[in-house]
């Protein structure tokens, strides 16, 4: 995994609320067995009218905003666990998405792609969708390990696991923190009282 | 000390350890997996060069991306077919039980895993797939993870993760008649919004809960993540251990008292606290449907589509072709799509029949039938169901999540309303341009019969 520690960049502004992961990428694009590829896809059924041409409505067909922080808005990521909707929003090249509120699944097949999930309040995020629309070169910094986001609407802090947040900084992944503790889970299975 | 709750006893009887200023390791008793969500987790294990922990704890079934017609012969779709083949290679090669198309167990995941016998309580299981929540019914923790949390558990059998906070939704009083189980979490979630569970575990708790089947609990147990909770729980009971007893994987003889008589420990304590509360009274619950494109989005068959000032209100109508205010009795509906890990045991086909027996399926509309597994494909014979349908007019399919999902060729064609018992009804979920209203069985099976979505209760008296 990419270690993630700051960046300062432009956004693109999404703000649809209750955006699922049907949307992020629909359920006929998962047949792959591989990860590649899913960022082509990324939002096709907004990105693409019904003829195959380009939705020049849709934020991601506007040339003027660009950048890898997705600003969407409130429950985002809801719906399926498919964490080909990760690899989709990776694979376009989003390392960060900033919303008021995350589906549960979502985040932590975020956060195990590399994604990092910044949770804001509403007002920030309404504030923040309605410069950045105004504005597209308007630059927000995300800082991890000061667990911050700025911008000129204001800055504010983010929480995050502790865990987590070591494991984004250093690229660590949690198959290795569970490989080291096979000793502790083979005594586990020894030891419970009720078998399965 | 308060109390535990049912949640709370689960999951800690599951703790291996606990990551200083951490989530904890918790151990996983069952793993189940499909086509679709394990590929890339066993590609994982491969590039590291390390083996399926405890193959003997996973059961693999083909359901997502299988066709629901002629599956004895070759799957057409190239992709589709070279899933389903990586799926019987990786199981061959790490020893993992695999129920595939055409075996007398396939089918849709959580549908097998019950009728088996695999689902018990107290027990932790995951899948690839949020509905995993379905197992919840049994008294069981049980969540939808994504597919690096899928190579976790084959690498070690566990997973790390916060304890999620503890939400009781409690459902007391007498049900109308023809309201049924997906009727009351369809209300639920209208009520409580798609985003009310979301950091919670719930438990669903009353007595309208204690008077339901299992198929019942788990209709609404495989809901819970359309309100954002990763799983419900309903306590266990004699319903639970009547449900369980008999069935393939069951516990036998000595084991079977052992196992029930900790079952018996697992409800929640009188004293037990609840993070959060919801408190529902079933007169109030009627046949639902929704209209817009969230399962949030749901009104009383005999109500109206809200009307108010609301973007995301005015996108989705938009969407579905509705206006605000409007009633959807005598909509013109072409699709009925019976099926899905939420409505396809036998006791929604014996709903459905019931009503449908004697009468015909309206001409223009499309009626599929999708059992959740060969073995409700097999009781619909043995019970004379297939025939009632067939006789009526209905296209009665082979087992698989077919147009839940539509993944398959079992898609809705765009610009089309399909009145679907799957649980979501996103933006093109059954198809592009797919306009999906979901409902019970009994709405489902009325509205293929008249060709229009009519007030059920009116012909129930």
């Amino acid at each position: 995994m990419e270690k993630f520690t700051k960046l300062t960049e432009t956004a693109v502004p999404l703000p649809v609320e209750n955006i699922d992961t049907d949307q992020i990428i629909p359920a006929r694009f998962l047949k792959a067995t591989d990860k590649k590829g899913f960022g082509d896809n990324v939002f096709r059924d907004w990105r693409f009218n019904k003829d195959g041409s380009k939705n020049a409505d849709f934020v991601l067909n506007n040339d003027a905003y660009s950048g890898p922080i997705l600003v969407a808005g409130d429950n985002f990521g809801c719906g399926s666990s498919r964490e080909h909707a990760a690899w989709a929003l990776a694979g376009y090249g989003f390392k960060v998405v900033v919303s008021s509120f995350f589906a549960d699944i979502f985040k932590g097949n975020a956060l195990n792609n590399g994604i990092l999930p910044v949770m804001v309040t509403s007002d920030y995020l309404k504030s923040l969708l309605k410069t950045i629309k105004e504005n597209p070169k308007t630059k927000v910094t995300i800082d991890l390990e000061e667990q911050v986001i700025d911008s000129e609407v204001g800055q504010q802090s983010f929480d995050i696991d502790p865990y987590k947040k070591v494991c984004m900084i250093n690229g660590y992944d949690d198959i290795d923190y569970l490989l080291s503790k096979k000793e502790t889970i083979e005594t586990f299975e020894k030891e419970r009282k009720i078998a399965v | 000390m308060a109390g535990k709750t049912l949640f709370d006893k689960v999951w800690d009887d599951h703790i291996v350890d606990t990551v200083a200023n951490g989530p904890q390791i918790l151990y996983i008793d069952k793993h189940l997996i499909h086509e679709v969500t394990s590929p890339q987790a066993f590609a994982e294990l491969e590039e590291r060069g390390i083996p399926v922990a405890r193959p003997d704890q996973i059961v693999a079934t083909a359901d997502h991306n299988t066709p629901t017609v002629d599956q004895h012969l070759p799957i057409q779709d190239t992709l589709s077919r070279n899933q389903l083949k990586k799926l019987t290679e990786n199981c061959e090669k790490h020893g993992i039980t695999l129920y595939g198309l055409g075996h007398e167990y396939n089918g849709i995941v959580h549908v097998i895993a019950p009728e088996l016998g695999v689902t018990q309580p107290g027990m932790t299981m995951v899948c690839g797939d949020s509905h995993t929540s379905t197992h919840g019914a049994f008294g069981t923790i049980a969540f939808g993870i994504g597919t690096s949390q899928v190579a976790q558990v084959f690498a070690s059998q566990c997973l790390l993760l916060t304890k999620p906070k503890k939400l009781r939704v409690s459902v007391n009083g007498e049900l109308k008649k023809g309201v049924l189980p997906k009727d009351v979490i369809l209300y639920i979630i209208s009520q409580i919004g798609t985003n009310a569970g979301t950091g919670y575990f719930c438990e669903y708790a009353g007595n309208v809960f204690e008077d339901m089947s299992m198929e019942g609990r788990m209709t609404v147990c495989n809901m819970s993540i359309e309100m954002g909770a990763r799983g419900g729980m309903i306590a266990p009971d004699e319903t639970t251990f009547s449900y369980i007893e008999g069935r393939k994987f069951a516990p036998k003889a000595a084991e079977w008292d052992q196992k029930v008589a900790y079952w018996k420990t697992l409800p929640t304590d009188a004293d037990a606290k609840f993070d959060k509360e919801y408190h529902f009274d079933a007169a109030d619950i009627a046949p639902m449907v929704t209209y817009g494109t969230n399962p949030g989005m749901g009104i009383k068959v005999s109500g109206r589509i809200p009307d108010k000032e609301d973007e995301n209100l005015e996108k989705s109508l938009e969407y579905m072709g509705f206006q605000k205010g409007e009633s959807l009795i005598g909509k013109t509906i072409n699709y009925v799509f019976i099926g899905s890990c939420t409505n396809s045991r036998i006791e929604d086909f014996r709903i459905a029949a019931n009503y449908v027996k004697g009468k015909q399926k309206a001409a223009h509309v499309n009626a599929w039938l999708v059992p959740g597994s060969q073995q409700v494909a097999k009781q619909l014979v043995e019970e004379g169901l297939d025939h009632v349908f067939i006789e009526a007019g209905f296209a009665l399919r082979q087992p698989g999540c077919s147009a839940c999902l539509a993944m398959n060729d079992d898609k809705i064609p765009r610009g089309e309303y399909c009145v679907s018992t799957s649980n979501r009804n996103f933006e093109g979920r059954q198809g592009q341009g797919a306009r999906t209203i979901l409902a019970s069985p009994l709405m489902a099976a009325a509205t293929a019969v008249e060709g229009k979505i009519i007030d059920i209760t009116k012909s129930l008296n």
